[in-house]
């Protein structure tokens, strides 16, 4: 059925228009990521507000500019939240870069958690993609191609996300161990486990008796005393297959914290650019050049760690 | 040429001289290039009641290097082709429209890694779904999506439709467990969506090929996610007088914040059917009945299956029965997987629907399907997917009646439409293929198609995968260009 497109996002595409480079502020929080836009973009900010939602449904829908902290705090009073990261900024920063957040093995990733978004493309046309239910298959995923695109196929406008409950118990335990994959290997579906090559810090979620019988199950392996949270993570962010952490030690990481079990990386040093294969690039070139033929989305941003 | 080729071909039931052929089976072999018309034929259905082309020569590659090969073939022979894993699909989705060169991948099934270190396994296209997952159990892990079929399905299938199944409701769908993906594109080249680290360089272009319902080039290694065994698993079976109630106590459980594994629902006749014909213990007075599934940790679950209990109370629950062992969890998991096969003992044909409506909205839609069924004298069957709003109404016919068939396709127009109304869409695990092909355009705008339709162009600017598929007339590749007919003479 016709969908009815908020006046909102009608004004976003008016002023994103269909000629001029344009840049896309958020909160800022990863402006560096990937590039900056080149000056002469026209800055723009993508409209706020939560749209609709139902906690019964599990599915907010809001549009772009709401920051995270907004979102989780209303969904919170229904006991709710959603996998994008609790690290500040916007909505539609947090999908275009499609960032995890550091208990992404409880809380879920930012792609699973988007289920449709309304964009504005290149020539100014609102654009939906998906639809507000838990699942869809139907049609083409244009959504999944946003999250993480920077912002360079369309201008993210408004976002239905899944939501989950928030645990009834949530705890963060540490301890120095040397064996983190003992620990991953212990346990039943942890939140996060993050090591930083001396120290580990597991944070646990779930019933309460869940949680404490996980609790046990850690002492009898070190000596884990209760903390308020996780460590403070190094500036720089590395993604790798979760088995090169048992040998993060051939990388040059410097001071690191890594997530177990999933392979992210919070690292003193950048992670090197890395080159992509044929294939990809030329598909990932297509692609910029069927939905932004003169590059005028966020010109300046790259998609990706890419040599 | 043996004397029942020769007859085929005075009939014109076999091919003329066609340079294709020879090309493709120098490239793979004779015995896996089939040109027969009775393996053409059986590779022009599906398990869906839509009729295509048909199908040009069969291949069956071994290797992701013959899939290369048959691409490059095909494409300097100006031909089309079209993926295909067991043909279990029920939208039509490997149906060949025009004479397609068919890439079988059913005989690229092997398991090719399970790497525990990364939680991940790397498999064959061709891999049964149900196969991986009894690999995997002794390891303590599983495949998470276990779509109805996962008895003859594949992985390449799976991902193709991005497949869902009955513990998809906690665990997420095959987007969620597929991490990497090696294609081979249209022009032959191969490469790899997506990978094993969490956030991958670039576009997820494994994302868009996943769902893309075999139009955006063709997986030869899919690596999957590993689930681990739950601790603990708590099975419960709750009748209830209507399915009003039963759907109302989905909407409630999900709204205390439980979201279990698995949350299915069955209406009376397919309580009656399962217990005449494939008995599975479920009441037979049941008006309808929930089998609900928590799995985790023992206190846990406990504490989720307590709630869920107390909330089917209040929505008139009847009867609550708890799994003692896994015997009996078999036994009430057989009875659901068992429904659609059932239906066959009460009727010669059926026609599975697939759409997704708001959780909330499951009651009302569901007595305005039965009304449609019942106003057109169809029989109808409701088992489905009830917590997260995946409806699979069961449309039983008799195809040698006369139009019965147009009033089932009537019907199910008119389910789309109510499903839509009701802020749902068109399929929640079948997909589109050419059966709701007519319908995108109710779902979305003009615009939004033309948009799709830019994504499918830039993994396929000439079009050659599975053509005809997914977009509607008017927005589709294959109004671009004519679907590739064969050469003058051949495959007729």
């Amino acid at each position: 059925m016709a969908s009815v497109i908020d006046h909102a996002l009608e004004e976003f595409a008016a002023e994103v228009g269909p000629v001029g480079p344009i840049a896309i502020q958020g909160g800022k929080t990863r402006w560096d990521a990937n590039g900056v836009p080149i000056p002469e973009a026209r800055l723009l900010s993508a409209p706020t507000g939560i749209v609709t939602y139902k906690p019964e449904e599990m599915i907010v829908t809001a549009r772009a500019g709401t920051t995270v902290e907004d979102l989780h705090t209303h969904l919170k009073e229904h006991g709710q939240r959603t996998g994008l990261p609790d690290r500040g900024g916007t909505i539609g920063g947090a999908i275009a870069v499609g960032e995890n957040d550091l208990n992404v093995l409880g809380k879920g990733r930012v792609r699973d958690a988007v289920l449709q978004i309304r964009y504005i493309s290149a020539d100014g046309e609102i654009i939906s993609s998906g639809a507000p239910v838990v699942k869809n298959v139907s049609g083409f995923n244009l959504h999944k191609l946003l999250v993480g695109s920077f912002g360079t196929l369309g201008l993210i406008a408004e976002v239905t996300l899944r939501t989950n409950p928030v645990p009834a118990e949530t705890m963060w335990l540490t301890a120095a161990i040397t064996d983190p994959i003992k620990i991953f290997d212990s346990l039943y579906k942890p939140a996060a486990i993050l090591w930083d090559g001396r120290t580990i810090w597991v944070q646990l979620e779930g019933h309460k008796p869940d949680v404490e019988k996980q609790q046990e199950t850690l002492s009898q392996i070190g000596n884990f005393e209760q903390v308020e949270r996780g460590p403070e993570l190094p500036q720089h962010r590395w993604s790798l297959p979760p088995a090169d952490l048992y040998t993060i030690s051939n990388y040059k990481t410097g001071r690191f914290v890594a997530s177990i079990g999933v392979g992210t990386v919070w690292a003193e040093h950048p992670q090197p650019l890395r080159t992509p294969d044929r294939g990809k690039q030329i598909i990932e070139e297509r692609l910029k050049q069927q939905f932004d033929p003169t590059n005028r989305l966020n010109p300046g941003r790259k998609i990706g760690n890419w040599n | 040429m043996s004397l029942v080729d020769r007859l085929k071909k005075a009939i014109g039931l076999s091919p003329f001289h066609d340079p294709l052929v020879a090309d493709l089976q120098k490239a793979l072999s004779p015995d896996r290039v089939l040109e027969d018309y009775e393996e053409r034929l059986l590779h022009s259905k599906d398990e869906s009641v839509f009729e295509g082309g048909l199908a040009g020569p069969v291949c069956f590659p071994l290797t992701t290097e013959e899939v290369q090969s048959i691409m490059k073939i095909a494409q300097r022979h100006d031909r089309d082709v079209i993926p295909r894993g067991a043909g279990s699909g029920l939208a039509g989705g490997a149906i060949p429209l025009g004479a397609p060169v068919v890439v079988a991948l059913t005989k690229m099934n092997n398991i090719i890694e399970v790497d525990i270190e990364n939680r991940i396994a790397w498999v064959e296209p061709g891999v049964i779904n149900l196969e991986l997952s009894d690999h995997l159990r002794p390891m303590g892990f599983h495949y998470a999506p276990d779509p109805s079929s996962q008895q003859i399905c594949t992985i390449g299938g799976n991902v193709a439709n991005n497949s869902g199944g009955p513990h998809c409701l906690a665990d997420g769908v095959t987007d969620t467990h597929v991490l990497a993906i090696e294609v081979v594109l249209p022009d032959g080249e191969v490469t790899q969506f997506g990978g094993l680290d969490p956030e991958p360089d670039g576009l997820d272009l494994r994302g868009a090929f996943i769902g893309s319902e075999g139009t955006l080039g063709i997986a030869t290694k899919i690596a999957v996610r590993l689930t681990a065994n739950p601790e603990a698993v708590k099975t419960i079976l709750i009748s209830f007088p209507t399915m009003r109630a039963a759907a109302e106590t989905v909407s409630a459980v999900i709204a205390g914040g439980i979201v279990p594994a698995a949350m299915e629902a069955m209406d009376q006749r397919t309580i009656e059917v399962i217990e005449n014909h494939v008995p599975a213990g479920y009441p037979k007075d049941a008006g309808a009945v929930l089998l609900v599934e928590v799995e985790g940790l023992p206190d846990g679950i406990e504490i989720d299956a307590e709630r869920i209990c107390e909330i089917a109370e209040k929505h008139q629950a009847e009867d609550i029965r708890i799994a003692q062992n896994s015997w009996q969890r078999d036994a009430l998991w057989k009875g659901r997987k068992s429904a659609f096969g059932a239906s066959t003992y009460i009727s010669p044909n059926y026609y599975l629907h697939d759409t997704v409506v708001p959780r909330s909205a499951l009651a009302d839609v569901l007595d305005q399907v039965n009304a449609i069924a019942s106003e057109n004298d169809l029989t109808i069957m409701n088992v489905f997917h009830a917590g997260d709003g995946n409806l699979h109404p069961l449309l039983l016919f008799d195809a040698e009646e006369e139009g019965t068939l147009e009033r089932v396709h009537a019907v199910g127009a008119e389910i789309v439409r109510i499903s839509l109304e009701a802020g749902g869409v068109l399929s929640g695990e079948h997909g589109i293929g050419i059966e709701k092909q007519q319908f995108m355009n109710d779902l979305f705008s003009d615009e939004d198609l033309n948009h799709q339709n830019r994504l499918r162009f830039a993994f396929d600017p000439l079009c050659r995968i599975n053509p005809g598929k997914v977009l509607p007339q008017g927005h589709s590749c294959a109004d671009i260009q004519t679907l590739q007919k064969p050469p003058e003479g051949v495959w007729v």
